[in-house]
């Protein structure tokens, strides 16, 4: 039992993890040297399965499964306090987005399926519009999720305040936007098979 | 100096429709007419950047590219859609492949020339606090801010337009017209985000935090320059305490500039702030039908 969660540095995946961070991010992660500065700042470190700095050592092990598969890179809200303290100068919020961006083009499955239908569906309707139309947003996640009834008091009180527009605004640039977001899903399609 | 074209961000039609309003009405008023840009289209915060790295660059870019080939640069007032903007036009700037990778998607040249600007930078830095409290005909006297920048304008280094611990531009702005800007150490605390809808519960818990340190420096408010900010700490306040009403900081320079509060939409948040402005007669004139119903 023991025996089988202990988990070794795989030297291997780790470079080439490393690397694929590189690329993305522009940072290199090998040197972290664990002082625990990100997780101190992070505010978001209670709602996460890893603190930041066990992210930073997964990656230099190599786990790359651990990393890609946790909810932590979906938590983050890149705020940058980790990227702005970081003594070795690692852009630690930057290596979540490059993370992110991992986990979706290898089409992992996510356990923050709740934070991903937020984005996915924000992507769908700047993709259709052009421009975000907050109501369809809320609404749309709300129907998705069964959350039907939660805000419904908040969301009277900003209409009444006229801050939901109930129409979406659709620019020209749509048709442009489109082609870049279907770019991606496209990318998406391909990661998830 | 007026080589901008405004962008005002999605947000700013919709649930921060007071902070488009207010700013619009401070730069009408102090004499600078931003054309807005034509087809500008969603900068992707904060859920494209959230997905895939390339396509957040790609949104931000395309209104970059757009303002490019008008020989301008983009100035906006929303913290996020400033940071976005910020990034592609950072990413640009260093070439290579994610230049070349953008300018193909795109269709369009794209050279970063222009960077983008914030609208808290723009009026301190390019127009002056100096100047505009020389045009300001009601000192802001006995009004304690707390003045919160979040995370997205002092952070990361490359783009901020302040420190990343103690940011002073806000402070500067509004002490120069007449208000106590209370030292405070929560003035760049993450506010939860777009964390709001899937993780309520989190977002709560950091608006308490960041709520309660500005009680404790002595604030009767707090001033935001961040659509998203203002929507966190206005609806994600726990009841128990009275609430602190929460100010786009250009409403209360339109208040110092002498504007109607309708003009500056201050008849719409969900924590009524006009009272505490009438009790320290910063506003007066009859009470406007939306603040009489929606006390």
């Amino acid at each position: 039992m023991v025996g089988s969660r202990l988990m070794r540095p795989d030297l291997q995946k780790s470079e080439r993890l490393r690397q694929r961070i590189q690329e993305l991010a522009g940072t290199d992660v090998g040197r972290c040297y664990q002082c625990g500065k990100c997780t101190g700042g992070c505010p978001l470190v209670e709602a996460m399965d890893f603190t930041p700095r066990q992210i930073m050592r997964l990656v230099n092990w190599g786990a790359e499964d651990e990393v890609l598969r946790c909810q932590t890179i979906w938590v983050c809200a890149t705020c940058f306090t980790c990227t702005v303290r970081c003594p070795r100068q690692i852009k630690v919020a930057e290596v979540m987005e490059a993370l992110r961006s991992l986990a979706r083009r290898e089409g992992v499955r996510s356990p923050a399926r709740d934070i991903l239908r937020f984005h996915r569906l924000f992507l769908a309707i700047v993709g259709r519009f052009g421009r975000l139309h907050e109501l369809s947003l809320v609404m749309g996640y709300k129907v998705f999720t069964g959350r039907l009834f939660q805000d419904l008091g908040l969301g009277l009180q900003m209409f009444l305040r006229g801050k939901l527009s109930p129409v979406p605004e659709r620019p020209g640039g749509a048709r442009q936007l489109a082609r870049i977001v279907s770019w991606w899903a496209e990318r998406e399609r391909k990661g998830g098979r | 100096m007026n080589s901008y074209l405004y962008y005002p961000g999605c947000s700013l039609a919709g649930t921060a429709r007071e902070y488009g309003q207010s700013t619009l009405a401070v730069l009408r008023r102090l004499g600078c007419e931003i054309p807005e840009l034509d087809d500008w289209t969603c900068c992707g915060a904060s859920s494209a950047h959230s997905l895939d790295h390339r396509l957040g660059l790609a949104l931000a870019a395309r209104n970059l590219a757009l303002a490019e080939a008008q020989g301008r640069g983009l100035l906006t007032p929303c913290a996020a859609c400033y940071s976005r903007l910020a990034a592609a036009w950072h990413g640009v700037r260093q070439g290579g492949e994610v230049a070349e990778w953008l300018r193909e998607i795109l269709g369009r040249p794209l050279e970063g020339t222009f960077r983008p600007r914030s609208l808290l930078e723009f009026l301190v830095v390019e127009i002056g606090s100096h100047e505009i409290a020389r045009q300001a005909g009601v000192p802001l006297d006995g009004l304690k801010v707390a003045c919160y920048y979040g995370c997205l304008l002092s952070r990361p280094a490359e783009w901020a337009i302040d420190d990343a611990d103690n940011p002073q531009l806000m402070d500067g702005l509004l002490e120069e017209l007449g208000a106590r800007a209370v030292p405070w150490a929560y003035k760049t605390e993450c506010c939860g985000s777009f964390l709001a809808l899937a993780r309520t519960a989190v977002v709560f818990g950091l608006v308490e935090r960041i709520v309660e340190a500005a009680r404790e420096a002595g604030a009767d408010c707090l001033v935001t320059a961040c659509p998203m900010c203002q929507a966190n700490l206005d609806m994600r306040q726990r009841r128990g305490r009275p609430p602190l009403p929460i100010f786009y900081f250009t409403q209360l320079v339109g208040v110092s500039l002498g504007l109607a509060p309708e003009v500056l939409g201050l008849d719409r948040h969900i924590i009524p702030g006009l009272p505490l402005l009438r009790e320290r007669n910063l506003v007066s004139g009859p009470v406007g039908l939306r603040e009489r119903l929606l006390r």
